[in-house]
C-alpha cells in the first residue's frame, strides 16, 4: 500500500489541506460545550440578557466558521481520494500493458480485473474516508480530553480511565469478529459456488436425478452460514450496549464528583454540564472510529494487492531494430530453441530447429500439451525463447520494437476474441488505415463475407462485447480476416479452424493459397486433414519436434503422425482414391 | 408509477408471509425497540435532576446519589434491551435469508430449462446471494432504524413538550429546516451516484474487454489506443466520481450545522426562560443534549426510505425467480425400468421461439440397439434431439415414445434413469473423483467404480493424481485436461449403464490420441444398446444404423450411410469436404 501512496504527490496540496480542515472544524466544535458553559454560569447565573445573546451569536459563528471548514475539508478529500484514484488506475492499466504473457499467466486475468476495479473502489473509499476522519475522530476524543483538563483536573481523570477502556472494549470485540467475518465470507462463497455449479451443470444433475440430494447440500451449507452469522453477530450487536453502560457510569462519576467540586466552589453548574456533553462527544467519535479502522484495514489489503501488481514487472527486454534484412532466405528461423514456462516444471519445448521460406506453408500437429501453440507464440514474442534463437526476416525477434515485430507478424489465436464495436473498426485493429475494399479482400478469403453480408448495416454492425451476438465459428471468421487485414509477412493460424465445419475450413485453405501476396503461414491444427498439404508439417510431441516435412514422407517416416492420421481418417482416406 | 406501486405492494406482501412465522420474535423486536428508546430518552431527564441537585457552593445534596445510581441501572437495563434486540434482529434477517435462499434453489432444479438457459448465470447467482443479502440487510435494518427513527422522534417531542413548550417550539420549527435539506442533498447525489456507477460500469467493461484479452492486444500492438480509450473514461470516472463523493459529503457537515443552530436556539431560548425563573438548568442541560442528537433519526429516516425502495427492488428480483413456473409435472400413468430400447418419434414438431420454426412434423423409429449418428455444422441444433429426448424441453405437437409409452405419462426421473448422457461440454461437480464417478449410483462399492474407470480408460490418470481416487476436483481442487474431465464423464455413465445412450462425441479440444481411448470407451458402451450420437468422427457416422443431418436447427436428410451418399445432398457434400485438398 505504501508505494501506491507516490499517487497522491499531485494531490499533495489537497490531502494536507483535507485534514487540517477538518481539524478546524473539530476546534470549532469542541470550543461549544464551553461557550455554553459560560452563557450558563454567567449568562443565567447573573441574568446576563446581552452576554447570553452575545454567546448565541457566538455559537453560530462558531457553526457557520465549522461548516465553512468542512466542507472545503470534504471537497479537499474528495479530491485527492478521485485524483489519486485516476492516477493509481492509469499507471496500473499502464503497467498491464508492459506485462508480457509469462507475467499475465502467473498473476491471472480475471484478479487483475478484481484488483483494477472492486479493489480500486475500495481504495479510492479508503483514501477518501482516511483523509475525512482518521484526524477528526482522535482529535475529538482527545481534544475532548484536554479541553476536560481545562475544565477541572480531576474530572478529566475519569476522562482519562473512561478512554482507555472504551478503546479497550470496542476494539476487543472488532479484534474478536474480523477473523470471524473472513469464516462468514468463506461460507458465503461455498453457498455462491454451489449455486453456480448446478446452475452449469442442471442437465447432468437432472439426467442423474440428483435434484433432491443437491436441494438437501444446498440446505446444509446455507444452514451453516446462517450459524456462523447469527453467533457473530451476537457478539458484535455487544459493541454498543457495552460502550452505552460504560458511557453512563461515567457520566454518573462525573456528576457526583462535579457535586463534590461544586459544593466545594472549585466548579461551577456550567462547568458540569461542559463536561457531560464532552463525554457524549466521545461515545459517537469512537464508534466512527472504530468502523474507520474496519474500512481502513480493509484499504489496506485491497492496496496491497494492487501494489504486488506493480511489483511483478516484465523481464523481457523490448529491442530497437525497425526493419528485417528482407533479403533472407528463411523467413521464420527456429535455432535450438528450448522454452519453459515459469513455474512449470518440464520444458514446453525442447531442442527444436526449422526454418520457412518466404511463401510457405508451415503447418504444426501434436496432441493437447505438445507445444504447438507455444512453439507459434515465440514467433512473435509473446513469450521469451530460454535458449536458442527466433529468427524472424533474418534479425533475432530480440532486436526488433514490439510493434515492428508484430506488424510482421500477423496472429490469429486460438481463442476467437472479438472486441465491442463495429466489424469495420474491429477489422482495423490489423491495420489501422485500411480501405474497405482491403477489408472485403480480407473478409472474403476468411470466408467471412456472407457472415457480414447477413448482418444489418454489414460492416458497421455492432458487435456486442466478448462477441455475444456471433456464433462461434463466425468469431473465428472474423479473426482470421482481421489478422489478413494487416498485410503482415508471417501469418499464425492457431488452431484459428477449429470451430468451422470442414466444408468452410477446405475452402479457407483453398483462398489462403490463391492469395497474391504470398505469406508465410504457419498452421496449426488437430485435424490433418487442415495440414496436410502444407509445404512443410512439424509433429509435435511431448515438445520435442519428432517429425519434419511433407505429409507423404511423414506416413512413411514418423510413427507419432501416422498415428494421429489413421486415428482421424481410418482406412477411409485409403478408399477415398489417395 | 401506480403500477410501481401496485408491484411493490404486491413485494411487501411476499416479505410479510415469509416473515410471518416469526412474528412472535418479530414483536418482541417491536417491543424491545420501543422501550430502549424511550430509556435512551428518559436518560438525559434523570442527568438533568441530578445537575439541578448542585447549585452552587455548599454542602452536597445527598439526594443526588439515587438519581445517579437509577441512571446507571436504567443504562443497564437499556443495554441489555439492546442486546436482546439485536440478537433476535439478526435471528429473524439471517434466517429469513435462509429460508429464501432454500426456496430459490429448490426452484432452480425445477425450473425449466428454457429459463436457465436464456439468462445468465451470473445474474441467477447474483440474485440468490447479492440481491437477498441486500434486502434482508435492507428490508429488516431499514424497517428497525425506520421504528425506532420515529419513536426517537415522538418520544423526543413527548419530552421536550412536557418540560418546556417554547423551547420545543423552537426545536420543531427548525426541523423541516434540517428535513428539507438532507432532502435536497440526496435527491442531487442520486443522479450524481447513477452516472458513477454508470460511468464504473463502462471502465469496468473495458478493462475486462482489453485486460481480458489481453494477448489480442499485444499481437496486434494496440496498447496505444488501449490506453487512450482507457485515458477517456478514466478521465470522465474522475470527473463525475468527484462530484458524487463531494455533494454526498455534505450531508454529514450541513446536518451538523442545522444542529449546532438549533443547540444555540435552544441555547438561547432556554436561558431567557431559566432566568426567569421557568425552567432549571439541568432541564436546560437535557435539552441541549435533546437537541444534540435529534437530527439523528431524521436524517436516518431519509436515508432508510431509499434503503427500503433499494431493498424492496432486490426483493422483486429474487421474487421473481422463486415464482418462476416449474418445469410442467404431467400426471403419471405408468412406470419404465429397465426399457429394451425402442424409441418413436410420431409427427414431432418443436421450436424454441414461435416465430422461429425448428422441428417439424418429424418422425423416427429407432429399434432396440440401433444407432443413430446425428451430423451437422456447428450450431445446427444438434443439441435440440437431445433437449427433446431427455424431456429437457417438452415437444409442442407430437409424441415421444419409448417402449412404446409417451414419455409425458412417465415420471421424468424414470425417463431420465433409462437414459446415460455424456455431453461435449464436461460437467463435474465439487468433490472426489469418486463422488463422481456414482453419481448415477451412489451405493456403488469401490470395486465397481474402478472397473468403470478402468472401462473407460480413465483408471490410468486417476491413479497418478495426488490422493488417486479421493482426489477432489472442482473450484478449489485439483485442475483436470477437457480430456481427463470427459474421460470421467463417461465412466460416470459406464457405472450404471443404462439401456439407451446419449453421447456427444467431442473433439476440438482433445487430442486425437486421447480420442482414440474416448472411442474405445464409447463404442464399449454402446453394445446392444441404443445409442444417439452427435457425430464428428467418420467411423461413427458410416457404422450407425440411421444418420440425421441437421441444418440450422431442422433435420433435411435422413437415412444410412450409403443412401445418403446416393442422394447426393448436403451429407454427401459435407462428407466429401473432409478430402477436400488445396489443390483440387
Amino acid at each position: 500500500m505504501k508505494k501506491l501512496l507516490v499517487y497522491l504527490k499531485n494531490y499533495k496540496k489537497e490531502s494536507l489541506l483535507g485534514p487540517f480542515f477538518k481539524l478546524v472544524e473539530v476546534i470549532f466544535e469542541l470550543m461549544v460545550p464551553i461557550v455554553m458553559a459560560s452563557l450558563i454560569d454567567k449568562g443565567i447565573g447573573m441574568h446576563d440578557r446581552e452576554y447570553i445573546l452575545k454567546m448565541f451569536a457566538t455559537l453560530i459563528l462558531f457553526g457557520v466558521c465549522g461548516l465553512a471548514a468542512s466542507i472545503s475539508a470534504q471537497y479537499f478529500a474528495a479530491k485527492a481520494a478521485t485524483g489519486f484514484a485516476k492516477e493509481v488506475k492509469h499507471a496500473l492499466f499502464e503497467h498491464i500493458q508492459t506485462l508480457s504473457f509469462a507475467e499475465m499467466d502467473k498473476l491471472g486475468v480475471s484478479s487483475l480485473i478484481t484488483r483494477m476495479t472492486s479493489d480500486m473502489n475500495q481504495v479510492q473509499t479508503g483514501v477518501n474516508i482516511t483523509l475525512r476522519l482518521l484526524l477528526r475522530s482522535p482529535f475529538v476524543v482527545f481534544g475532548a480530553m484536554i479541553m476536560a483538563f481545562t475544565i477541572d483536573v480531576q474530572a478529566a481523570l475519569i476522562f482519562v480511565v473512561t478512554i482507555p477502556v472504551l478503546f479497550i472494549v470496542i476494539f476487543g470485540i472488532m479484534l474478536f469478529c474480523i477473523p470471524k467475518y473472513r469464516k462468514v465470507q468463506e461460507k458465503l462463497d461455498r453457498v455462491l459456488s454451489t449455486t453456480r455449479e448446478n446452475l452449469e451443470g442442471t442437465r447432468v444433475i437432472r439426467a442423474f436425478c440428483k435434484e433432491e440430494e443437491e436441494i438437501k447440500i444446498f440446505g446444509l451449507y446455507n444452514e451453516d452460514l446462517t450459524n456462523i452469522q447469527k453467533k457473530v453477530g451476537c457478539i458484535s450487536a455487544l459493541m454498543n450496549p457495552v460502550t452505552y453502560i460504560i458511557i453512563n457510569i461515567a457520566i454518573a462519576i462525573l456528576i457526583w464528583n462535579g457535586a463534590i467540586r461544586v459544593a466545594a466552589g472549585v466548579l461551577t453548574q456550567g462547568a458540569v454540564v461542559a463536561l457531560y456533553n464532552y463525554m457524549s462527544q466521545i461515545l459517537v467519535e469512537l464508534i466512527k472510529l472504530a468502523n474507520l479502522i474496519i474500512s481502513i484495514t480493509k484499504t489496506i489489503a485491497c492496496g496491497n494487492r494492487i501494489q504486488s501488481v506493480f511489483e511483478t514487472s516484465s523481464d523481457m527486454e523490448e529491442g530497437r531494430e525497425t526493419a528485417g534484412k528482407s533479403k533472407n532466405e528463411s523467413m521464420v528461423e527456429f535455432r535450438n530453441v528450448s522454452m519453459q514456462y515459469q513455474g512449470g516444471g518440464e520444458a514446453a519445448l525442447e531442442n527444436i530447429s526449422f526454418a520457412a521460406k518466404p511463401g510457405q506453408v508451415i503447418g504444426i500437429i501434436g496432441g493437447t500439451g505438445s507445444g504447438k501453440s507455444s512453439l507459434v507464440n515465440l514467433i512473435p514474442r509473446f513469450y521469451e525463447a530460454t535458449e536458442g534463437e527466433v529468427l524472424v526476416d533474418g534479425e533475432n525477434v530480440k532486436s526488433y520494437t514490439y510493434a515492428a515485430l508484430r506488424t510482421k507478424v500477423s496472429t490469429c489465436l486460438q481463442k476467437a476474441v472479438l472486441f465491442h464495436g463495429t466489424i469495420r473498426e474491429n477489422l482495423l485493429w490489423g491495420k489501422k488505415d485500411a480501405t474497405d475494399a482491403e477489408l472485403w479482400e480480407a473478409l472474403s478469403i476468411a470466408q467471412a463475407k456472407d457472415v457480414v453480408e447477413s448482418k444489418d448495416g454489414g460492416l458497421d454492425y455492432m458487435i456486442e462485447q466478448g462477441g455475444k451476438n456471433l456464433s462461434g465459428g463466425q468469431k473465428q471468421r472474423l479473426t482470421i480476416a482481421r489478422a489478413l487485414v494487416q498485410d503482415a509477412d508471417v501469418l499464425i493460424l492457431d488452431d484459428s479452424s477449429s470451430a468451422l465445419d470442414y466444408a468452410t475450413d477446405a475452402a479457407l485453405r483453398i483462398a489462403l493459397a490463391k492469395m497474391e501476396k504470398k505469406m508465410t503461414i504457419f498452421m496449426v491444427s488437430q485435424r490433418t486433414s487442415s495440414i496436410q498439404h502444407a509445404d512443410c508439417i512439424l509433429v509435435l510431441e511431448d515438445g520435442k519436434l519428432v517429425g519434419k516435412g511433407k505429409h507423404e514422407e511423414l506416413l512413411e517416416s514418423c510413427d507419432v503422425y501416422k498415428e494421429i492420421y489413421y486415428s482421424q481418417f481410418k482406412k477411409e482416406a485409403m478408399e477415398n482414391g489417395k | 408509477m401506480e403500477n410501481k406501486k401496485n408491484t411493490s405492494k404486491a413485494t411487501i406482501q411476499k416479505v410479510l408471509t415469509y416473515i410471518k412465522q416469526y412474528r412472535f420474535l418479530l414483536f418482541c423486536s417491536i417491543l424491545l425497540a420501543f422501550l430502549s428508546v424511550l430509556l435512551t430518552l428518559y436518560i438525559p431527564v434523570v442527568v438533568g435532576n441530578a445537575i439541578d441537585k448542585i447549585v452552587g457552593p455548599g454542602k452536597v445534596d445527598q439526594t443526588i446519589i439515587p438519581l445517579l445510581i437509577r441512571i446507571v441501572i436504567v443504562a443497564f437495563i437499556t443495554a441489555f434491551f439492546q442486546w436482546i434486540m439485536n440478537t433476535i434482529n439478526n435471528k429473524i434477517t439471517y434466517q429469513v435469508v435462509q429460508d429464501i435462499r432454500n426456496e430459490a434453489f429448490e426452484k432452480i432444479q425445477k425450473i425449466p430449462l428454457k429459463y436457465i438457459d436464456a439468462q445468465s448465470h451470473g445474474d441467477i447467482v447474483s440474485r440468490v446471494i447479492a440481491d437477498v443479502d441486500q434486502f434482508a440487510d435492507g428490508l429488516l435494518m431499514g424497517f428497525t432504524q425506520l421504528f425506532t427513527g420515529v419513536v426517537t422522534i415522538l418520544a423526543t417531542l413527548l419530552f421536550m413538550f412536557s418540560i418546556n413548550i417554547w423551547i420545543a417550539f423552537v426545536v420543531v420549527l427548525l426541523t423541516p429546516l434540517s428535513l428539507f435539506v438532507a432532502r435536497f442533498i440526496s435527491g442531487k447525489t442520486y443522479h450524481l451516484f447513477l452516472k458513477q456507477s454508470e460511468t464504473r460500469g463502462e471502465q469496468t467493461s473495458l478493462v475486462e474487454e482489453l485486460v481480458g484479452n489481453q494477448q489480442v492486444v499485444k499481437a496486434y500492438h494496440h496498447e496505444k489506443e488501449a490506453m487512450e480509450q482507457f485515458d477517456e473514461i478514466n478521465e470522465r470516472l474522475a470527473e463525475c466520481s468527484l462530484q458524487a463523493t463531494f455533494f454526498s459529503s455534505l450531508t454529514n457537515p450541513v446536518t451538523r450545522f442545522l444542529n449546532s443552530v438549533v443547540y444555540a436556539g435552544v441555547g438561547l431560548t432556554g436561558a431567557y426562560f431559566a432566568i426567569g425563573g421557568m425552567l432549571t438548568v439541568g432541564e436546560l442541560s437535557c435539552f441541549l443534549s435533546y437537541a444534540n442528537q435529534y437530527t439523528k433519526p431524521f436524517n436516518e429516516i431519509s436515508g432508510v426510505i431509499t434503503e427500503l425502495q433499494n431493498a424492496l427492488a432486490c426483493a422483486a428480483r429474487v421474487f421473481a425467480l422463486i415464482e418462476e413456473e416449474p418445469e410442467r409435472e404431467t400426471e403419471v400413468t405408468c412406470r419404465l425400468q429397465n426399457a429394451t430400447g425402442k424409441v418413436d418419434l410420431e409427427h414431432v414438431s418443436f421450436s424454441y421461439v414461435p416465430e422461429k420454426k425448428l422441428i417439424q412434423d418429424f418422425n423416427l423409429s429407432v429399434k432396440p440397439g440401433q444407432r443413430i449418428a446425428i451430423v451437422g455444422p456447428t450450431g445446427c441444433g444438434k443439441t435440440t434431439m437431445i433437449n427433446l429426448l431427455m424431456r429437457f424441453y417438452d415437444v409442442d405437437q407430437g409424441s415421444i415414445k419409448i417402449d412404446g409409452v409417451d414419455i409425458r405419462d412417465i415420471s421424468r426421473k424414470d425417463l431420465r434413469s433409462n437414459f446415460g448422457m455424456v455431453l461435449q461440454e464436461t460437467w463435474l461437480k465439487t468433490g472426489t473423483i469418486l463422488e463422481n464417478i456414482s453419481m448415477g449410483k451412489p451405493n456403488a462399492t469401490r470395486e465397481e467404480i474402478i472397473q468403470a474407470a478402468k472401462d473407460s480408460h480413465a483408471h490410468n490418470f486417476i491413479k497418478r493424481l495426488p490422493n488417486g481416487y479421493d482426489t477432489v476436483i472442482g473450484e478449489s481442487g485439483a485442475s483436470l485436461s477437457q480430456g481427463q474431465k470427459q474421460l470421467l464423464c463417461i465412466a460416470r455413465v459406464m457405472l450404471c449403464l443404462p439401456p439407451i445412450l446419449i453421447l456427444d462425441e467431442a473433439t476440438s479440444s482433445i487430442d486425437t490420441r486421447t480420442e482414440v481411448k474416448i472411442q474405445e470407451a464409447f463404442s464399449h458402451m454402446m453394445q446392444g444398446r441404443t445409442s444417439f450420437i452427435v457425430a464428428h468422427r467418420l467411423s461413427t457416422i458410416r457404422e450407425a444404423d440411421v444418420i440425421l443431418v441437421m441444418k440450422d436447427g431442422n433435420i433435411i436428410e435422413q437415412g444410412n450411410h450409403d443412401t445418403l451418399l446416393a442422394q447426393n445432398g448436403f451429407y454427401a457434400n459435407l462428407y466429401n469436404s473432409q478430402f477436400a485438398t488445396t489443390e483440387s
